[in-house]
Parts: C-alpha cells; structure tokens; sequence
C-alpha cells in the first residue's frame, strides 16, 4: 500500500521513511583551505599576511634560539661574536651558569635540597588534587591544603630543634619566592575570595558592608600600593620587634589583593545561579552553609573557572611586582644576574628574557589548558 | 542497594501529631507596598487534598510559598502542625524538614545525578546513613517509574521525568505534608499525565496535599476542597462537584467559564 492523499485532502501515512545518509559531499584539504582560509577576500588577505610575518620572524628566532647559541659558557667572553669570529645566538650559557641563583637565589648552597624537597612536596601536591583520576582525593585536599604549607614552611625557613638551620627569608629568592607567593596567594585567595562574595550577598547588613569596603578598597589601589603600605608604611606604625617578616607581609598584601578580585569572580558566577535552586534547596530543609557547599558553590564556581583561573594567571605574573619592594622574585634574580661583572654584554639581556617568558609561559599556558580542560570534563548539561 | 529494604521498613510513618495540618489565620503579605495576600483564613486538616486556582498574579503561589517560609509574611500567623512560622531559623528549618515541595520548573540540581539529587537532604539534614538514604531513594524512583534514570543527570531527562525526579526527591524526607506549586505547567501536553498520575498515587496513599494547579480533571479527581483566589484574597470555597457545577461568585463563574472551554 503506498501513501496517498484522498480527495479530500486526508492523508494517513502508511510507510515509515527510514533513516537515511546525508548527501555526499566534496572534502579534503583543498576543501578545508578554501572554506577556512581563502573564503574572502579579507580573510585571504589575512592569510597571507600572517603568514608572512610567521617566515618573517620564526627562521630567524629558531636560529637564534636553537641553532647558533652558546650552550655553555664561563663568562660573556664565550658569547661573543667577535672573540669567535661568528656570528651567535643566544647565549643560554648565561643561564646555565646563574640556574642556580634563578631558582634558589641566596638559598644557602648546602642546604637548597631542602628547597628541591619542597618544589617535589608542591609537585606532588598539585598533581594530587588536579589530575582527575589521582585515588585518595580527600587526602589529597588535607595534603595540599594542610601538610604541605606546614611541611613546607618548616623546611623552608628551618626548625633547629629537629637539625634543619635557620634560613631567614632575605636569603629567599628566585623561582622560589615566586612559588611561595604565588601558591599562598591562590590557596589563600579563593576561599577568602568565596566568603567575600558571600559576605557581599548576604542579607546581614553589617557583614556586607564589611565585605562591600574590603572589595572596594582594595580593588581602588593598584597592587603595588598595597605592596608599599605592607613593607614600608606598615613597620612605621608598629613598634620594632613586632614587625613580622617582609616576605610575610607581602605575602598578606597579595592574598587579599587577590581575594577582592577573586570575590568579584566569584560574585559573577553567584548571580547566575537561578533562585529556584536557592529554593528547592531551602524547601528541603537544608541550612545556609550545607546549600551553599553542596548546591549554590558546585554550580557557581564552575561557571567562573575561566575568570578563576585568569585571575590566577594574572597573579602569578603580579608576583614580578614584589621586586619593588626589594623582594627577589623570579624575574628580579635574572635582572640580578645580569649585572654580573663576568656576563655585562649587550646581547645577554636578550637570553635572559626570553628564558624569563619561557618559564612564565609555561606556567600560565599550563593553567589554561588545565582550566579548559577541567571545563570539558565538568560539563554535565546546565539544564536547571 | 541491598534488597532486604531494611531502610524502607525502619522508616518513620510520617504522620502528622495534629488534627490541623495548616492553620493559616488573619494573613497578610506585602511585596513592597503591593498588597499581595490579604486577609488569608484557611484550615488544612490532615489528609486533606487542597486544590487552589485562580488567574494569575491572584497570589496562589505566593500563599503556598508562605507556608514554609520561602516567603516572609506579615501580618497574621501560619501554624503548621502545630509550630508556628516566626523569625526562628530552626523552626523554619523544622516544618521545612516536614513539608515537601514540588515546583513549576523542577528545580532539580544540575550538577547531581538523580540519586544525589535524591539523596542530598537525607543525608545533609537527616544525617541518614548513604546505603540507607540511597535504599529509600531507590524506592521512590521506582515508585515514580524511573529507576534506570538514576544515574543520569537531570539535564538528560525529559520534563516529565525531571518532574517525577522532584517529587521523588521531596518524598525522601518522608514530608508530611506535600505542596505543588503549578507542577505540570511548564511540561509539554504529552508529559502531564505521567505527573498528575504520580500525584493521584499519593493523594489516594492520605498525603495532606495543597496543589496550585490549573488541572481541573485533576482537581475532580482527588481533591477535598478547591479553593479559588483572585487579587490576593480567597473568593470561594467549596467540595469540586458544587465547585465545578455550580460556582457562587461571578468571578469563579468568569474564571471557569474561560478554562473550561
């Protein structure tokens, strides 16, 4: 029997239409390039003009880079192009040379495993509570949140009742204070953050207000304010013998620098969660903190995991701005060593840069992806 | 889950300890300076099956919203078995432990499987033991008729099981008393059904229910009382058949001379 219409205009279907192809349709490179290339005219333009640039400056940087450098060397002597009688890269042997420095800096020498001890710790730690399918999460959290600053700050600074000297924290430096800074300042500045936020919201009068004035306060002065009034106007009101140490109070200064921005984040994401799920999860009788622990949070911070991470990229690159006050951070150590009278050339500068941005890179690219990534993985549909 | 259902059995019956469910008396709401409830009297008794309709903006929704609490009134007092709606956060907490809710929009959580939606307030406000709060989870879902749903996410579900999910879920407290805020409102025609079935069910199992609903042949079925609002005040009174049949006030006689076609 076959689908007909009546005269009337009656119709009643009497066969199924199975499921069929879509209609084949021209693919492969070629295909590709004109679609996403060359589809305009101005997106041709575009083309060809980014990817002139590319061999206008990649040749000559990975010649630089990797082709003609001076690996190692014993001072700027080595780097020279006209004691070699060639022309040479970059010279990564100056950064062979101060690695140590880079990442100790005047971390006495005979004691710096204890520093390595603490970067595996922090390693350990981050892998711990970041890598999705690492068992014993709970006691992951209590390590990085716990053990590990104790830990960490007894081996760093010292504890003479169990055999580890005293390093006070001026002989800190490097990479290593752009760690600790930047660790206390993430780990401290998301639940400062979160309560800030809440504060914000709450409909406590009082504690708002607090919250409005810590946020707005802080947000209204630039980082390196907060960084002068913590190391240098801070001490004047305070008599001697109770100024707590200048890595500490920096270390205060930038974790609620970074908990006001971070509760403005956190704000955003609060806001977009629908009223009803404040109400199903009141109408079920559960109180404040448990609803927003187990409901409004969960769903608010995945929200602004993009924000929450771009605020921790911009921090770890603020970390550069306690050079300032005479701290010697990762960037600082390297400006450092360039004043070695044994590497003063004019061509250094530019491999101790470039080494510089690599590691920052590396780091901030390294959050990015991770957030993408953990964005992918949390996506169980947003219907409400 | 274990099979023995001990969970189940060492529940509590939940029955109410007094004759009158709700008592709601003199109340008044503001919103602002807008006078959305006035001079609200009604008497709930238990296992009483109360349907409120009414045009919208009539304050239906607001009404029931007041009895536990996700609306402050003002004026007037609201007893629900007996403690009285104040200030007091932990009497509030208590008649909200008691009282279950369904909404028009589900409000399931979105980032729980079906079993964590249904297990979360047992075992954060009842502080039920997982195996148990997940033995009687299982139950309901398969009372609602989706226990192979319950390890998915609500966004993977349809209306109406997101529906059924949430009735589920309030029935895990083991509530005394039910009340729904327009639940087959926002389903697609084909999914009410499967809802108002699940809430025939339990009207017929003696749960005290109040139902904002526009569902007349719901209303017929199950209800005591129907009760009709308009402009924040309660317009009429009365059993479904005289209701239906025979409507007092010339409002009701417009309202259902409009939706029942």
């Amino acid at each position: 029997m076959t689908d007909a219409i009546s005269p009337s205009g009656a119709f009643v279907r009497s066969t199924v239409i199975g499921e069929q192809r879509p209609p084949h349709r021209v693919s492969g490179p070629v295909l590709w390039i004109r679609e996403n290339l060359f589809s305009s005219l101005l997106n041709s333009v575009l083309t060809l003009v980014f990817v002139a640039s590319v061999l206008w400056v990649l040749p000559g940087l990975i010649r630089f880079m990797f082709i003609t450098p001076v690996w190692v060397a014993e001072s700027s002597k080595d780097c020279s192009a006209d004691l070699l009688k060639h022309p040479v890269g970059a010279c990564w042997g100056f950064v062979n040379a101060h690695l140590g420095y880079l990442f100790y800096g005047q971390y006495p020498a005979v004691e710096r495993w204890r520093v390595d001890i603490f970067y595996a710790l922090e390693a350990l730690g981050l892998i711990w509570i970041l890598a999705p399918k690492a068992p014993f999460k709970p006691a992951g959290l209590v390590f990085f949140f716990l053990i590990f600053p104790i830990a960490g700050f007894i081996l760093l600074s010292g504890m003479t009742s169990i055999g580890l000297a005293t390093v006070q924290t001026h002989y800190w430096g490097g990479f290593l204070v752009t760690i600790v800074i930047s660790t206390v300042g993430i780990v401290a500045s998301l639940p400062i953050g979160v309560l800030l936020a809440l504060g914000r919201r709450s409909k406590m009068p009082i504690s708002r207000l607090v919250c409005v004035i810590m946020i707005e306060f802080v947000r209204g002065v630039p980082l390196i304010t907060v960084l002068f009034m913590a190391n240098v106007m801070f001490p004047l009101f305070v008599p001697e013998g109770w100024r707590p140490d200048s890595l500490l109070r920096v270390l205060v200064g930038v974790g609620f620098f970074s908990a006001a921005y971070m509760a403005e984040a956190v704000r955003g994401g609060l806001q977009a969660i629908p009223r009803g799920q404040y109400e199903a999860a009141q109408a079920l009788g559960l109180g404040y903190w448990q609803m927003m622990i187990k409901i409004i949070l969960p769903q608010a911070l995945k929200i602004v995991i993009p924000n929450i991470v771009n605020n921790f990229i911009g921090l770890f690159k603020d970390t550069t701005l306690v050079a300032i006050v005479g701290i010697f951070d990762f960037l600082r150590t390297i400006q450092a060593s360039l004043s070695d009278p044994n590497w003063r050339s004019a061509e250094m500068p530019l491999a101790a840069y470039l080494f510089a941005a690599f590691i920052y890179f590396i780091f901030c690219y390294g959050m990015a992806r991770y957030s993408l990534s953990m964005e992918r993985r949390l996506q169980t549909g947003n219907r409400h | 889950m274990s099979s023995t259902g001990s969970a189940i059995k060492a529940m509590k019956p939940a029955t109410l300890t007094h004759e009158n469910a709700i008592e709601i008396t003199g109340m008044n709401k503001w919103f602002g300076s807008f006078h959305v409830l006035r001079d609200i009297d009604l008497t709930v008794k238990r296992g009483e099956r109360v349907v409120i309709c009414g045009p919208s903006g009539s304050g239906k929704s607001t009404l029931i919203r007041c009895i536990n609490r996700l609306e402050e009134h003002q004026k007037g007092s609201i007893i629900v078995d007996g403690t009285e709606l104040t200030a007091d956060v932990k009497k509030i907490d208590e008649i909200r432990r008691d009282v279950g809710m369904v909404f028009q929009h589900f409000n399931l959580f979105p980032h729980l499987t079906i079993l964590e939606n249904l297990t979360l307030a047992p075992i954060w406000v009842k502080k039920m033991p997982k195996k148990d709060a997940e033995e009687i989870a299982m139950h309901y879902l398969t009372r609602v008729k989706i226990p192979e749903q319950a390890n998915k996410f609500p966004g993977q579900l349809s209306g109406g099981q997101q529906q059924r999910v949430a009735i589920a879920r309030s029935l895990c407290m083991s509530p005394k008393i039910m009340l729904f805020d327009e639940p087959t409102s926002a389903l697609d025609p084909e999914m009410v059904k499967e809802v108002l079935d699940t809430m025939v069910t339990l009207a017929h199992e003696g749960m005290t229910m109040i139902c904002v609903t526009h569902e007349m042949g719901f209303a017929r079925q199950v209800a005591s009382r129907v009760i009709f609002m308009d402009q924040g005040q309660i317009v009429e009174v009365n059993t479904p058949d005289e209701f239906f049949k025979n409507p007092q006030h010339d409002r009701t006689k417009l309202f259902l001379s409009q939706i029942l076609h």
